[in-house]
């Protein structure tokens, strides 16, 4: 034991968390066992390092206590079947005196990335799971995150395992002609664990782990294994650029500030110029993505230094990219908004009634908070504050809840 | 997405302590049961079954916030049973669990087909992330 515990400790060890996995599984051929024997050897390692120190080979050490409780797994099962005892000391042997570092494959938490989030898994399984495999977090630390019992997070990767080895997935990379469409799949995965952080951002949550940055960490992992990939490099953008603002979105308790109302010095400079690099990249590289297109418009905003002086109609034109890309009633609504900046709020308005008859988002609360804020520029203050109050009725998040309430309140007062 | 599942029963004396031994075992171990196989699925946040409402309280605060109680509630024919808060993913898998409880075996192991409550808990993504 040579190094003393720290602050970037904690870093490393998650780090090696997929490392470690990669070896242990493709050695015993069983994922799913050796997923749960990584998951002991991280926290005996959590409660031993930071007492003991951590291990001159600290890769080695995991590997080691992660084969020794697959050696036992083995031993016991073996037992209780057939009390061949022989078989288990021969494998038990053999896993103390494997090569460990031969057993590296530097695709290893690629091959992770794409199982964990394979298409078969509903996307919370796979959220979860991509935590705890990839991400090297404890199911404690994971189920603390959702809020939801530490033995339901257990169950919920259980159950997520248990279908990857009903799909016999290979423990190899996926084959060229799914490359494509298994890539779209771990994207999502990670946008949605940004999402969710970002969700659980608001409010005086200090205790959660904070899953925007673990969402960011991942995908930052993931642009080292796929340097040239130009939608890696824009989700990794995006987040970048809405984190940016994070210090700023809100106020003291709970209250939501939209961006237009956001102190603008708050916002992460550092951020903002490490996503703009990533993404100038990635946009001279090739086809312009969904992920791209979104961090584009993420800059715009980060780039002007007051509300007024967004470029809209750079933002009203990125949104007619996007919605040839990837059409969906979210894009539609935000095009309607940027079309309200450029041409008037009657322009939005009228580009909104499209959507009425979308099954997808007719009644979602987000088509009345726009059109109240529409009517709003209008002056139309009955209106407005009419769509408010329905749009709070409807929507989920709390602080949401209260923005529109107030808004409500506030235009019926004048 | 999280929901929660209301379970509303009749006024005590109507409602489970009269059944019969058998029938009361059958739907204690039915709920016990629900309990296990949601815990088993990954989905369970908490379940609470509350004590019967003859010693419950109405509470409100008189003057200077000291608290004046009521007797049982006289007039309500419904009481809140129990509850479910389940992380799901989708509003039809949380109507599913609902109608499964629903059908609970009361008296003669007939299902109860009881009135579930099913609400969303407010946990929504944040407009900029839509």
């Amino acid at each position: 034991m040579s190094k003393s515990w720290d602050a970037n400790s904690e870093h490393l060890l998650r780090e090696l968390a997929p490392q470690v996995l990669g070896v242990i599984a493709r050695r015993f051929r069983d994922f799913v066992s050796a997923e749960d024997a990584v998951q002991e050897a991280m926290i005996a390692a959590f409660t031993q390092w930071p007492r003991e120190g951590i291990p001159d080979n600290p890769r080695g050490w995991l590997i080691q206590v992660a084969s020794r409780r697959m050696a036992d797994q083995l031993r016991s099962a073996i037992a209780r079947r057939e009390r061949e005892t022989e078989v288990a000391r021969d494998t038990e042997t053999e896993a103390a005196t494997i090569d460990l570092e031969s057993d590296m494959d530097p695709d290893d938490t690629l091959i992770l990335l794409f199982m964990c989030c394979h298409p078969a898994l509903t996307s919370s399984s796979a959220i979860a799971l991509t935590l705890r495999a990839v991400g090297g977090l404890t199911t404690a630390e994971i189920a603390n995150a959702f809020l939801v019992p530490e033995a339901t997070m257990a169950q919920r990767i259980s159950r997520a395992k248990q279908s990857i080895k009903a799909s016999s997935v290979p423990f190899r990379l996926p084959s060229v002609t799914e490359r494509a469409e298994r890539l779209r799949a771990v994207l999502h995965v990670l946008y949605l664990i940004f999402s969710e952080g970002y969700t659980s951002s608001v409010g005086a949550q200090l205790q959660r782990l904070d899953l925007a940055r673990e969402a960011i960490r991942l995908t930052r992992g993931m642009k080292d294994l796929l340097p040239d990939d130009a939608e890696v490099a824009g989700l990794l953008a995006l987040m970048l650029l809405t984190d940016a603002r994070r210090a700023a979105r809100t106020g003291g308790e709970e209250d939501l500030i939209p961006l237009d109302k956001q102190d603008r010095a708050l916002w992460d400079r550092g951020e903002i110029a490490e996503g703009i690099g990533l993404l100038t990249a990635a946009l001279s590289r090739g086809p312009v993505g969904l992920y791209q297109l979104q961090a584009s418009i993420a800059a715009v905003h980060d780039e002007a230094s007051r509300a007024e002086d967004t470029d809209w109609p750079q933002i009203l034109a990125l949104y007619e990219l996007l919605m040839r890309v990837s059409p969906g009633p979210m894009v539609t609504l935000n095009h309607a908004i940027a079309a309200a900046m450029v041409h008037g709020a009657s322009k939005g308005l009228e580009l909104l009634k499209t959507l009425d008859s979308d099954s997808r988002i007719a009644g979602h609360y987000r088509l009345d908070a726009v059109r109240g804020h529409l009517h709003e520029m209008l002056g139309d203050v009955e209106n407005a504050s009419r769509h408010y109050r329905i749009a709070a009725t409807r929507t989920t998040n709390v602080p949401e809840r209260n923005y529109l309430m107030t808004k409500a309140a506030r235009l019926q007062e004048q | 997405m999280k929901y929660i599942l209301m379970m509303n029963t009749m006024k005590a004396g109507h409602g489970v302590p009269n059944w019969p031994p058998k029938d009361l075992q059958a739907h204690i171990a039915f709920m016990i049961k629900t309990n296990k196989d949601l815990r088993a699925s990954g989905e369970l946040v908490s379940a609470e079954g509350l004590a019967f409402p003859d010693q419950a309280k109405l509470v409100r605060a008189g003057k200077n916030g000291v608290p004046i109680t009521d007797g049982v509630f006289p007039e309500s024919k419904e009481f809140l049973a129990g509850y479910w808060i389940v992380d799901v993913d989708s509003p039809e898998r949380a109507y599913a669990i609902a109608a499964a409880v629903s059908a609970a075996p009361g008296p003669g192991g007939q299902p109860l087909n009881m009135p579930i409550e099913v609400r969303q808990v407010m946990s929504g993504p944040p407009p900029e992330m839509l």
